[in-house]
């Protein structure tokens, strides 16, 4: 019971971080229909903007907002540099740009920084918390807390807010936005600047648990992308669960059956979805009009 | 003074002139119909005044300001609005939410007032709903307001358009085929609705195949084939030119008749 527990708060953790990654994920593919595959490069840039600064000599708050900052403009960036002028291109070839713009970044990073593992201190320390008779992080339940945040953010912009509005609209029917005055090259701007900045947000959180050096953002991009998968890409609600779940599915994967296979357990969600039930857990059932 | 001016227009796909140097003037209030036999460029010329096609010669010009080129986004700011033929419906949302969200623009403020949901805010968002209802009203589809758009059937899609398009409080409204689909009862509710429109003053620009409501409506006709204007005037010139005939109407000498009649 002890160990279930502790598998649980291990989960979660790691769950909030793959949920942070789908729910950039989710936000980029509803404006443009592309999975953006460099996302898990803006957790990593969340996380090795952070150290640096932090180390140079900035206060920690100050320098994680100025790593959500510069990873957001560097969202922005991606959009205007490399998804825009390729605008008409089919998805998969703006998907291949991604992918190319992920590498970019890993390189341009190994470069601007180093290839060595950094951390910088947990938020509040890190003296375990005791659960009965499992422990937690302080830090997890920053990340755990920044998750549900973020989302909860992203559901009140979503359905509270005009702007908000006028993203869904445009991921809906980028004509019809068009048309009633919805400019949808901003909204697509905006959309990466978010995502980006979400991305950042989730390396920040999870720096002082997992450590960050320029490499470590494929791994999270898969299994984000798995998360997305498993909740059904495009639904937030979807992320949020799909990444928890997938968090736990891993951490139980590890407890009881061998760490070795924890890697394979997203891969193999991910064949499941598409064998089972292709549009994931809360997707859209889609009806074509004949 | 004219609303809407089309100058020289013209589009190249390839080596294929789709649409070669029309010219044309809309006036407030009018009903202008572009008619021509499938594939002659109507729908291209659509797209080049509404800012989907950038047009590759000519100019188009809105109230005296040159707008050759401007996307949809803007145009819809300026007055211009339009429904399409093959649809551009939210689908996923319900019929309300269409048409509100042609309050778009006349409900646009910050994203902090909305997020303390500031009393500002909630009166727009009232004006807004009670704005959409009374269009949704206007079009027959009152009853209908909570339903997923993807449900409805095409020609209630139609009108559904055309209240969005009017809830953008358009100076100038395209309709591209709305009677297309319809029964002959709505494609009469079509009728009374456009001449309606141009009563309070919206200038229309139409596309249409039913030949009996573009002569009834029309107060001025062109006639498009192979891309190029053959022919333009009131419907009673039109239907008498023998370029026409030849060209459209020849193949259809009953519909000619009852246009005549």
């Amino acid at each position: 019971m002890d160990a279930l527990l502790q598998f649980l708060f291990s989960g979660l953790t790691v769950g909030a971080v793959y949920a942070l990654v789908a729910l950039g994920f989710t936000i980029i593919y509803n404006a443009s229909d592309v999975v953006n595959f460099a996302q898990g490069e803006f957790v990593m840039l969340g996380g090795m903007i952070t150290v640096f600064a932090f180390d140079a000599g900035v206060p920690l708050p100050l320098a994680a907002v100025v790593a959500i900052l510069v990873t957001a403009a560097i969202g922005v960036a991606l959009n205007k540099l490399a998804i825009e002028p390729a605008r008409g291109a089919p998805v998969v070839s703006l998907i291949i740009i991604t992918i190319g713009a992920s590498i970019l970044i890993r390189g341009a990073t190994q470069l601007v920084f180093d290839k060595q593992l950094h951390r910088f201190p947990a938020f509040s320390g890190d003296d375990p918390i005791r659960v009965l008779g499992a422990t937690i992080l302080p830090q997890s339940l920053w990340v755990i807390g920044g998750a549900l945040a973020v989302f909860v953010g992203l559901w009140v912009f979503f359905t509270r807010t005009l702007t908000g509005k006028a993203v869904l609209a445009t991921a809906n029917n980028r004509i019809a936005a068009q048309l009633v005055g919805i400019n949808t090259g901003w909204i697509m701007t905006l959309s990466f600047g978010l995502s980006a900045a979400i991305g950042a947000f989730a390396g920040v959180l999870v720096t002082p648990i997992t450590l960050v050096s320029y490499d470590v953002g494929v791994a999270l991009a898969l299994k984000g992308f798995a998360a997305a998968m498993l909740g059904g890409m495009g639904n937030p609600k979807g992320a949020l669960v799909g990444g928890l779940l997938l968090g736990c599915l891993e951490a139980m994967t590890a407890g009881y059956v061998s760490s070795q296979y924890k890697e394979a357990v997203a891969f193999i969600v991910i064949l499941a979805v598409l064998f089972v039930m292709p549009r994931g857990l809360f997707g859209a059932k889609t009806t074509e009009r004949v | 003074m004219s609303l809407l001016q089309v100058s020289g227009l013209g589009i190249s796909f390839g080596g294929v002139k789709a649409v070669e140097d029309v010219s044309f003037a809309v006036a407030p209030g009018e009903i202008v119909s572009v008619i021509g036999p499938n594939g002659a460029g109507k729908t291209t010329l659509f797209n080049m005044i509404s800012g989907i096609y950038l047009p590759g010669r000519g100019s188009v010009s809105l109230d005296g300001t040159d707008v050759t080129g401007v996307p949809p986004h803007r145009l819809a700011e300026m007055g211009l609005s339009r429904t399409f033929q093959n649809l551009q419906i939210f689908q996923e949302m319900t019929v309300l939410d269409n048409v509100l969200a042609g309050y778009h623009l006349s409900e646009r403020g910050s994203v902090w007032a909305d997020l303390l949901s500031l009393p500002g805010m909630r009166r727009r968002a009232a004006r807004a709903r009670a704005g959409a209802h009374q269009l949704l009203k206007r079009v027959r589809l009152d009853d209908k307001a909570d339903q997923i758009a993807g449900n409805l059937s095409y020609g209630a899609l139609k009108r559904l358009e055309i209240a969005r398009a009017l809830a953008l409080e358009p100076r100038i409204l395209l309709l591209d085929e709305p009677a297309a689909g319809c029964n002959a009862v709505e494609t009469e509710e079509i009728d009374h609705l456009i001449a309606e429109l141009s009563a309070s003053g919206i200038a229309i620009l139409l596309v249409e195949h039913d030949m009996k409501l573009v002569m009834r409506i029309s107060n001025h006709i062109v006639v498009l084939d192979h891309g190029e204007k053959i022919a333009e005037g009131e419907p009673s010139t039109v239907s008498r030119d023998p370029a026409v005939i030849a060209a459209y109407l020849g193949t259809q000498e009953e519909e000619q008749a009852d246009a005549d009649g």
